[in-house]
């Protein structure tokens, strides 16, 4: 994929950082504010997706990542599984939370119980996804043909 | 909520028939009207939300059925309308099964609250006991995350589904057997 003007390039470099920052707080604020895993992953893929229109990529490299979005984004879903699983742990049941692991004081960051790390595991599930799902459609047009 | 009885009826009836006729446009109609019960139902359990997408995917689901019969070919030509013995004992249990669901489905209709009072319970309890049982100030992640985990688990596997699905049908080039052959 080819790269777009050096005003887009420029922007793009400012922009993308704050677009994940912002996207890694709005995943880690799920349980405190608006927001949540999906619309942070949205967020977090947004900058990737962003970087590689404006700079756009080599093959290999795209391939790549491709691969490794594709993983990451599994690991996320065993992730969400899991720490439902962990219920179990505690002799409860699937998806028990605060009976297990308490809710913390509300209003702080490490409160209530497995919804921090749950959101967590959303948001690198969506936005690994959703940017391998950019690849695939987007970018595999133009490189990946070989 | 004999209504409710009615559609039930009527969406077992139409299940068969999509599964047993022998036209495949007959069929995808009959899909349609599986669907399109569901989505009355939604609305007879006050879920308009529901009822909307519900409808929504019955649609383009009919259509693409519809678009692709008329394309292609619209008679089944693995259903044979002779009896035959062996058939006799899958339809027992069909009936069985038939059975036993409006019996279950009409304990639990029975525990719905009458018609003309507020369906909201569940809501309520979610906004009231959110913060107390969940620890999280947002009642949103409290409600998707704790109370409804299940749903969310579901949507995260939609995902996922739709995530693999992209990257199957979008790979370019697909993996090369060893004599350079390509398998896709």
């Amino acid at each position: 994929m080819r790269g777009m003007s050096p005003i887009v390039q420029v922007v793009a470099r400012l922009l993308a950082g704050m677009l994940f920052l912002f996207g890694t707080y709005v995943v880690l604020h799920g349980h405190l504010t608006p927001g949540g895993g999906f619309a942070g992953g949205v967020l977090i893929a947004a900058s990737f997706i962003l970087m590689s229109l404006a700079f756009g990529s080599v093959a290999q490299t795209e391939r790549n990542s491709y691969t490794f979005s594709s993983v990451v984004e599994s690991l996320g879903g065993v992730l969400f599984v899991s720490l439902a699983l962990a219920g179990y742990v505690g002799g409860a049941f699937f998806f028990q939370n605060a009976a297990v692991y308490g809710t913390g004081t509300p209003l702080r960051l490490i409160s209530s119980g497995i919804i921090l790390p749950a959101n967590i595991a959303i948001g690198i599930k969506v936005g690994a996804g959703l940017f391998a799902v950019f690849l695939a459609l987007g970018a595999s047009r133009f490189v990946m043909k070989d | 909520m004999v209504e409710l009885y009615v559609l039930l009826a009527a969406m077992i009836i139409a299940a068969l028939v999509a599964i047993e006729i022998r036209d495949l446009l007959a069929a995808a109609v009959a899909l349609g009207i599986v669907g399109f019960s569901v989505a009355i139902m939604f609305i007879l359990l006050q879920a308009p939300d529901l009822a909307i997408v519900q409808i929504v995917v019955e649609t383009l689901t009919v259509v693409f059925f519809a678009a692709v019969i008329l394309r292609t070919t619209n008679v089944d030509g693995t259903i044979s309308g002779a009896f035959r013995r062996e058939m006799v004992f899958p339809a027992a249990v069909y009936g069985m099964f038939c059975v036993l669901f409006l019996i279950v489905v009409g304990r639990a209709l029975a525990g719905l609250p009458s018609f003309g009072s507020p369906t909201m319970l569940v809501a309520g309890q979610y906004i009231a006991l959110g913060l107390e049982r969940t620890g999280a100030a947002n009642v949103v992640a409290a409600i998707i995350l704790d109370f409804r985990g299940y749903d969310t688990l579901g949507e995260a596997t939609v995902l996922f589904t739709a995530v693999v699905g992209v990257l199957t049908i979008a790979r370019r080039g697909g993996r090369k057997e060893k004599n350079g052959e390509d398998r896709s």
